[in-house]
């Protein structure tokens, strides 16, 4: 299980990378928002993996560690907060100068424009 | 306390200045008299407690971690500057007010003039390295300022760059300097690191600290090969050359020489450095001195080789040569300020300041003249005035050492011609501008200044004699003082008019005829100088700026080449770079902890979310096919978190994503339709790697983690949810009560985010096309019927259910974050099936208002706690029993949560609802916040 979990996060990551490596706005917010599931994701496990241990306070036997949720919990609204942010970044810029690409027009080394 | 205060006053009193702006010159340099007038008041109230060695001191600690402390103290070297300080301060000031013309700004030059005394005298009597180079590099910021002064002349701008820019260089050098001394010594206050000097003197880093530190001393005090800057100054207003490099600024390097001698003087390579540049210094000064045109040239000069001379005598270190030294730095205070500004008042009657047009003035200005002569002959070293006294003993000092072995007899002789020049260069600016034919060139009638003007000259001339003839009834008890904090050695202060016939009085001698010799063939001389070509320093300064900008320029231009992309590939790379060793450390990545077995579910939700990831990634050219596979995957992710034990977080996970989701969609309008050609092979096979390198690392990374045991301190929080914080909901209980600090923060940011996207929004005209784009219109029915009648039943259910959630948060998955973004997306929907008009009609808020109502509720709950006498945020619970509802708990957690609830509200809204209306007419269009 455990495998299978740090692959999924890997994947995530992998993908937001690539994402975030493009040359226009629209892909980079993609990316942004799927690095901050990667994120979340990996900051959630290091309470480690555990079934059906919910940290509610019942007649459980154990429960799982409850801080990692309570951090990842402000970090998904935190992430929301900047993913609609660097939207409306995306589309002021789209707005100001008619394009969304990332890179300077006058990029020296031609690369750009993708 | 007083002496902070000395220190502080000029700070304070640089805005006095500037609060009498409006009235009239006299009161406006008043109060800037009455600041420096008080100082020197309070310094004499100290002063017999230093004499009599009871060293004034304050000490307040500011960054102790550092070793930096607010520490002052008064010993006599401080004494002696101060005064030197405050005194000639005063005077300037007085002079200052006769010097500036209507056209000037007054208030600011006499604030800078405050600021630069008060930074000074930090400089003096702080005890505290550190403390010392922050006045320091003060000093060389408001020196920038006051050369600077006059802005408007490009040679006044480039002066003040030129010095800035040597003497901060300087100033960074002796900060590494302090800090290789505190290191040595274990402390940064001074009167611990001349405790600890020997261990400094024998330590492996002696040298390159003492490297560094003479480079500030020297570059301040415009040493040789740093002297090209001081003529530059000055641009500056004469009554600042007068200050700044005369008597105090430049006299700062000579102070810490002075000051550090005790810890790093008396060694071999602090003899060879010091002397030698102090005697090439001295030499160079001198010499040129004799060919400036300039009145202000050639004193600059000239004080260049009188600082060199200082310096040679710290140098030679002897207990005379230190003596002399000191009394030298008092000497040359009194009568070069004088000097400047004897050749101010030139400036200003004659209106000129260029000896080859000067002459003659002596009808005009007969005190004046008079003035000249006894400043200038002080310089020169005349007997009965104070540079006789202090010349003589450097003379003593040059031939009693043996330092240089059978070669010594070089320094007495180098001495002499120094003296020599020095005493052509004082003819020459007292015959050249008061005697001879009157000179026709002059642009004005010249005439006497006002006497004011004159005073303080007039009492600078009159130190000079009054020292030159008892020096000891008026300078012993200070020279005294201050030698104790100097000299390391035994010494005594005995400063005789006349010592017999000695080689010193030999070498005065052989001065006054030598100089004499060289103004009489001051000709010759001229045109034996002009064979040599010298390089302009000011010429070899651009060069090396302009070098060093054109480095800099091609530098950025290879790294800043406006491509983000190129910029994150390159940070990525470099995270790669720094992680991949580490990751190489850990030899085994699976750790000691039992793993979970795989169960049929968890595969298969693994494998969408990596098909989804990977589709996203794949079609991001296909934008809307993107976004919705990057939904599958916070969808997914949401669905983890609850196979994991977490609802808490599946359900904000789950609203969250319905919202940033809505959000993309509606950026997608804005967005360009078609997306042209995709990257080149290389650049996806380059991302390609970048992006698999670092997903390996991740998943590796949390692969070791997971199969770790580990300790948690949330063994707490599980014991005191209920007892404690009255809650079950153990993740709740932590945001809103064990950690509601950081909550509290947490929705600040949110609603900050939120205010910085409305700016964005404001006066933003996107583009907003017509048809999609194959060229189909829109659908003429914006808000179908169906949609409009489920959305708007769902609307009370929705506000049901969040107000639930937010209830039932502390004690069962909910809570404020999510029972916010139900009522959000709730209301968000609204606006999408019935359009903004609709809502406008019916729910017209303000969202900011929102946001912020929730901020302060969370806010005052947590300083309610404060009337209880607890601590922020400590919560309060109890269990009160209603009708029908039953037990019913009441926290003032819930508060706080209703707070988080109100900002996530008006957050979310402010975010959403006014991007969607941006195709409405009610699009933001002011600064309406």
């Amino acid at each position: 299980m455990e495998a299978l979990f740090s692959i999924t996060v890997g994947i995530l990551t992998a993908c937001s990378i690539y994402l975030i490596l493009r040359g226009r706005s629209f892909p980079i917010v993609m990316g942004l928002t799927m690095l901050s599931y990667a994120v979340n994701l990996f900051l959630f496990s290091t309470g480690r993996l555990v079934l059906n241990q919910l940290p509610i306070i019942g007649n459980q036997a154990e429960y799982t560690d409850p801080l990692p949720q309570a951090f990842v919990l402000t970090a998904i609204v935190i992430g929301f907060a900047m993913t609609a942010y660097t939207i409306i970044l995306a589309v002021r810029v789209r707005g100001e100068l008619g394009t969304d690409e990332v890179n300077d027009p006058q990029a020296k080394d031609g690369e750009g424009n993708r | 306390m007083e002496l902070a205060l000395i220190v502080l006053l000029p700070f304070i009193g640089a805005v006095l200045p500037y609060a009498v702006m409006t009235r009239s010159h006299r009161q406006i340099t008043l109060v800037t008299a009455a600041v420096a007038a008080i100082g020197l008041l309070l310094l004499l109230t100290l002063a017999p407690a230093t004499l009599q060695g009871n060293y004034p001191n304050f000490h307040h600690e500011w960054l102790p971690a550092l070793g930096l402390n607010l520490s002052f103290r008064l010993d006599g070297l401080s004494l002696l500057f101060a005064g030197l300080i405050l005194g000639i301060g005063l005077l300037v000031i007085i002079y200052a007010h006769f010097y500036l013309t209507n056209n000037d700004n007054r208030p600011k030059f006499f604030a800078y003039l405050l600021l630069f005394m008060g930074s000074m005298l930090g400089i003096v009597t702080a005890n505290n390295l550190i403390l010392l180079w922050f006045f320091w590099e003060l000093t060389s910021i408001s020196s920038f300022l006051l050369i600077g002064y006059w802005s408007h002349q490009s040679q006044a701008r480039r002066g003040a760059r030129m010095a800035v820019a040597i003497t901060g260089g300087g100033g960074l050098a002796l900060l590494a300097g302090v800090l290789l001394i505190g290191n040595m010594a274990g402390s940064y206050q001074l009167d611990q690191i001349i405790l600890a000097a020997d261990s400094i003197r024998n330590h492996a880093l002696y040298l390159p600290a003492l490297l560094l530190v003479l480079l500030g001393a020297f570059t301040k005090s415009a040493q040789f090969p740093f002297q090209f800057w001081l003529p530059h100054a000055m641009s500056a207003p004469t009554p600042v050359s007068a200050y700044l490099h005369s008597a105090t600024m430049v006299k700062a390097g000579i102070f810490l020489l002075a000051r550090m001698f005790p810890a790093l003087g008396g060694t071999p390579e602090w003899f060879t450095l010091v002397t030698l540049t102090g005697l090439t210094t001295m030499l160079l000064g001198a010499y040129f001195a004799l060919f400036k045109t300039d009145l202000k040239g050639l004193l600059a000069f000239s004080t260049i080789s009188h600082l060199g001379l200082i310096t040679m005598l710290l140098g030679l270190g002897s207990s005379g040569a230190l003596l002399a030294a000191l009394f030298h730095i008092l000497n040359h205070a009194t009568f070069k300020a004088g000097l400047f500004m004897i050749a101010g008042i030139i400036d200003h009657e004659a209106g000129s300041r260029d000896l080859r047009k000067l002459s003659g003035l002596r009808k005009f200005m007969p005190y004046t003249m008079i003035l000249a002569c006894i400043t200038a002959a002080a310089m020169a070293g005349v007997p009965l005035l104070n540079g006789f006294l202090s010349k003589e003993m450097f003379f003593v000092e040059t031939y009693q050492q043996h330092l240089f072995g059978g070669l010594s007899w070089i320094i007495p002789v180098l001495a002499t011609v120094g003296a020599m020049l020095s005493v052509a260069y004082s003819i020459r600016f007292v015959h050249g501008v008061f005697f001879d034919e009157v000179s026709e060139q002059l642009p004005k009638q010249p005439h006497e200044p006002p006497l004011m003007m004159r005073m303080p000259v007039m009492i600078l001339a009159g130190l000079c004699i009054v020292v030159g003839i008892a020096p000891m009834i008026f300078t012993a008890g200070i020279l005294q003082s201050a030698m104790t904090a100097v000299s390391p050695w035994p010494f005594v202060v005995d400063i005789q008019l006349w010592h017999g016939l000695n080689y010193a009085l030999l070498m005065s001698a052989l001065a006054f005829a030598g100089g004499l010799g060289i103004y009489l063939n001051r000709n010759e001389l001229l045109t034996f100088n002009r064979q040599f070509d010298y390089q302009n320093a000011k010429d070899v300064f651009a060069k090396i700026v302009k070098a060093a900008t054109n480095f800099c320029d091609a530098l950025i231009n290879r790294i800043e080449t406006g491509s983000l992309q190129r910029y994150m590939a390159a940070l990525l790379i470099i995270t790669i770079i720094f992680v991949l060793p580490e990751i190489y450390q850990i030899s085994q990545l699976t750790g000691a902890r039992a793993q979970q077995p795989i169960n049929s579910v968890s595969v298969v939700g693994a494998v969408m979310i990596a098909f989804a990831a990977i589709g996203t990634a794949a079609f991001h050219r296909h934008r809307l096919k993107a976004l919705m596979m990057l939904s599958v995957v916070g969808l997914m992710v949401s669905l983890t978190f609850i196979h994991f034990s977490a609802p808490d977080l599946a359900l904000t996970q789950l609203v969250v994503e319905v919202v940033s989701v809505i959000l993309m969609i509606l950026a997608l309008f804005f967005m360009p339709q078609r997306v042209p050609k995709a990257s080149s092979g290389g650049r996806v096979a380059r991302d390609l790697l970048i992006a698999g390198f670092i997903g390996g690392i991740v998943g590796a990374m949390n692969f070791a983690i997971l199969t770790r045991p580990f300790q948690s301190i949330s063994d707490f929080f599980l014991a005191q949810a209920v007892p404690g914080g009255g809650g079950t909901n153990v993740v709740n209980v932590i945001l809103v009560d064990f950690r509601g600090f950081d909550t509290l923060g947490e929705i600040t940011v949110l609603a900050i985010a939120a205010v910085g996207i409305h700016k964005l929004l404001n006066n933003l005209r996107p583009f907003m096309p017509s048809s999609d784009a194959d060229g189909r219109a829109w659908h003429h029915v914006k808000h179908p019927l169906m949609a409009k009648v489920v959305s708007q039943m769902i609307l009370p259910l929705a506000f049901m259910v969040s107000v639930y959630v937010l209830l039932r948060g502390h004690n069962v998955p909910g809570g404020g974050f999510i029972a916010g973004l139900i009522t959000a997306s709730a209301v968000i929907l609204q606006y999408m099936t019935n359009g903004v008009d609709w809502v406008k009609e019916r729910f017209d808020y303000n969202y900011q208002t929102i946001a912020a109502i929730g901020v302060m509720i969370a806010l005052f709950t947590g300083l309610g706690s404060w009337l209880f006498g607890h601590a922020f945020l400590t919560s309060w619970f109890t269990h009160v029993d209603w009708p029908i509802v039953g037990e019913f708990e009441f926290a003032t957690a819930m508060l706080f949560d209703i707070g988080v609830y109100l900002t996530v509200i008006g957050a979310t809204l402010m975010i959403l609802a006014n991007f969607g209306q941006m195709t409405t007419k009610h699009r933001p269009r002011q600064e309406n916040l």
